[in-house]
């Protein structure tokens, strides 16, 4: 199985020791991954400005530097939905090598369970933690349950952290509710962005949240930013690190033994 | 002035903006039980999208059936291409009756005409019966929601207002006092109407029938006391069959107030007896939109179930919309009539996706949002510097080489540089800075870390070079 690693372009330039994480748990699964040193960005930020010619070239970049493999695995949530979601009028709909890519191009949690099928993951982390739904992961990529929505749905990320000893989830008053980042948003309405943020991190103080978390770093980078600003007893981290650290004591092979019939 | 900048300012009374964000999501909790309750609620949503679909498909067929089913039962039916023919048409009724007074419910359609201000400028008293658009009207302010109107107003300022208006106490604010000041002056104003005017929430093509739905029974006082009935309709309020009702009027108020049905849900056919019912039936732009990529926005059954689950519209108020229908859909459907004024609006939002998971019909709004960004785009209308911004960071993200020598450049500038010059709050930087941090600009990036990893692993361990955990702590500590 040839596995490769999209590190989004902002965490690879501010919060490489998530890329490492990201790295670290796949391997302690066994996964042999590689890091095709071409990629840069999804194009994203393009087109969500509706700057769709500008979004293009990187569409097409995307593709071409991910084409010779099995599955293409990313500690975010938002980027891999735009590949999946988002190419259909960047990339030609009758480029069978382009739909291939998007296919198998996952956000980490799914690739740990859907692909590996991850059995109770063991580690010791004990610590209350914030769980913060991130929107595209959520509503696009559906990896959890939406308030909004009647439709029952599993947690990816409950269920990776859940087994952790010692682990317990804050409650929060809106379990779901838009960081407000938004990507150029957060500058552009910048007054809404940051209420948004300040009251998901009031929401997780009643809470008492110690580690808040996320399956992108683009909300904790927002969420992050209002929490140093405000000097809050919080700490900010992807679950990508927080399941690096919880497996950190745990032997080799019995990470290997989570790792379920693929 | 644009959506930022009204935000700003209505987030700046952070008490308030808190209030009104907790006002509404007091109604999309209510909606999430009512929801909860109905076990085939998701495939209700579906089957609901689906008769839009089926609807919009045969639009023109089912808008004749329609006309010669109301004309069957007495009723006269015309057809206005836009707000002003509308305004006209309406007009024309009125003047032919002598009306003096006008009696009104909601209709976010004629708010979309803006008929009040016409027809008050050809004489014609018109009042608004529904509370929340009456103290609207009186504050001479539009509605800042389409199913709440003055949901932006706190009780002691309707005190406020009332007792300027219609002479209750000063300083009076208990809800139920204000409210029974409220049904005595509108009873002697449906008393007094000449004529009545209403909205349309369904109308029926197989019967020629209208429902309309009110919790106030205001629709049905204002068109039983008068003789003349007009009722006024956006043509995508059409539904097939009568049968499809049971699932419109299971989805509308739950969506929309979390209530299981309205408490008023009136079925019309044809004029009351020596009455006369005119339905105005209006295009104003909906044809184009029938034929557009936006068409699913035309599915909208104005609940309001968007603007209450939206953590921008909530903490911006519908007023930072300046348009008659806010939120998400109206960031749509307003743009789509007039982009040049509206541009920022598809750019009020985060692209989370709640809108459209909390549809009642299924639009993909926060979708069609995004493709409304590309349409403004192409219109050159998201603005130069954002165009030129977008424009480099292509280029640069294009080069694999380039963008590493950026990112390396922006990452030794955030370090080294002073504080005051890189949050100038001219540039984006600073405007992120505002009430944020900045990242904090680490020496390596990934992918140096990475090659320098692998090198050590192929230099140490040549045999096997994925045997083990990374040599470096790749997490925080906390």
């Amino acid at each position: 199985m040839k596995v490769a690693l999209f590190i989004p372009c902002y965490v690879d330039q501010f919060y490489p020791e998530v890329g490492m994480a990201t790295v670290q748990v796949l391997e302690s699964f066994g996964v042999d991954v590689c890091f095709p040193e071409q990629q840069t960005c999804c194009g994203q930020p393009m087109a969500n400005s509706g700057c769709m010619p500008e979004a293009r070239p990187l569409a097409e970049k995307f593709v071409e530097t991910f084409t010779d493999f099995d599955y293409v695995v990313s500690p975010s949530g938002s980027c891999v939905s735009m590949v999946r979601n988002h190419y259909d009028h960047l990339v030609s709909p009758h480029d069978q090598q382009a739909a291939t890519v998007r296919r198998q191009t996952l956000e980490l949690s799914e690739f740990l369970l859907q692909v590996l099928h991850l059995q109770s993951v063991p580690g010791s982390y004990p610590h209350r933690v914030g769980l913060h739904q991130s929107c595209h992961g959520l509503r696009e990529l559906r990896l959890g349950p939406c308030s909004e929505s009647m439709t029952p749905r599993q947690s990816l990320l409950q269920q990776l952290l859940g087994g952790f000893t010692g682990i317990s989830f804050s409650q929060l008053q809106r379990r779901d509710e838009c960081c407000g980042f938004g990507g150029t948003f957060a500058v552009a309405e910048e007054a809404v962005s940051a209420m948004m943020g300040e009251d998901r991190i009031n929401d997780h103080l009643q809470a008492g949240t110690e580690v808040l978390t996320a399956g992108d770093m683009s909300c904790l980078m927002h969420l992050d930013g209002i929490i140093r600003r405000r000097k809050l007893p919080i700490k900010v981290l992807h679950y990508a690190q927080i399941m690096a650290q919880a497996m950190q004591q745990v032997p080799a092979t019995q990470l290997l033994a989570a790792v379920g019939q693929t | 002035m644009g959506h930022p900048a009204l935000a700003a300012d209505f987030t700046a009374d952070r008490e308030r903006a808190r209030w009104h964000d907790r006002a509404l999501w007091f109604v999309r909790e209510k909606r999430d039980r009512m929801a909860t309750g109905v076990p085939e609620w998701e495939l209700l949503r579906e089957t609901a999208s689906a008769i839009k679909r089926h609807t919009q498909s045969l639009m023109a067929d089912y808008l004749q059936q329609f006309e010669a089913n109301a004309t069957r039962h007495g009723a006269v039916v015309h057809w206005a291409a836009d707000a002003a023919e509308h305004n006209r048409i309406v007009l024309a009724i009125l003047q032919q009756h002598r009306v003096q007074r006008l009696v009104k419910s909601k209709s976010m359609l004629t708010e979309e005409c803006h008929l009040n201000p016409y027809l008050e400028e050809h004489g014609i008293q018109v009042v608004d019966t529904d509370l929340g658009e009456r103290i609207v009207q009186l504050r001479e302010e539009p509605p800042s929601h389409i199913v709440l109107p003055a949901i932006h107003i706190k009780k002691e300022e309707v005190g406020e207002c009332f007792h300027q208006h219609l002479g209750t106490e000063k300083g009076a604010a208990d809800p139920k006092y204000l409210t029974e000041a409220a049904r005595g002056h509108l009873r002697s104003c449906f008393c007094e109407a000449d004529a009545g005017l209403t909205g349309v929430n369904f109308a029926i093509a197989e019967t020629g029938g209208i429902v309309i739905c009110t919790n106030e029974g205001n629709a049905d006082l204002g068109i039983g006391l008068p003789k003349i009935h007009i009722a006024c309709m956006g043509m995508e309020k059409l539904l097939p069959r009568t049968a499809d009702l049971s699932v419109f009027l299971r989805l509308l108020a739950r969506s929309a107030t979390g209530q299981p049905i309205t408490t008023y849900s009136s079925h019309f056919h044809g004029p009351q007896q020596g009455g006369e019912l005119h339905i105005v039936i209006v295009d104003n732009g909906r044809s184009e939109i029938l034929h557009s990529e936006f068409r699913q926005s035309l599915d909208c059954i104005r609940c309001g179930a968007c603007m209450n689950t939206c953590p921008v519209y909530r903490r911006s108020g519908g007023h930072s919309y300046e348009s008659t229908v806010p939120g998400p859909i109206g960031s749509i459907l307003t743009p789509l009539q007039s982009p040049a004024q509206h541009s920022t609006l598809p750019f009020a939002c985060s692209l989370c996706g709640s809108c459209t998971d909390v549809c009642p019909v299924k639009i993909p709004l926060h979708h069609q949002l995004f493709a409304m960004r590309e349409r403004l785009d192409q219109q050159q209308l998201i603005g130069l510097s954002k165009k030129l911004q977008m424009k480099a960071l292509s280029v640069i993200m294009s080069t694999t080489w380039l963008y590493s020598l950026v990112g390396r450049m922006a990452r030794l500038a955030l370090r080294v540089l002073p504080k005051a010059l890189i949050q100038n709050p001219l540039t984006p930087a600073g405007q992120w800075a505002r009430q944020r941090e900045l990242p904090e600009a680490p020496a390596k990036s990934f992918r140096q870390l990475y090659a320098e990893r692998q090198q050590q692993q192929t230099a140490h361990r040549p045999s096997e070079p994925h045997s083990s955990a990374p040599e470096r702590t790749t997490h925080a500590e906390i």
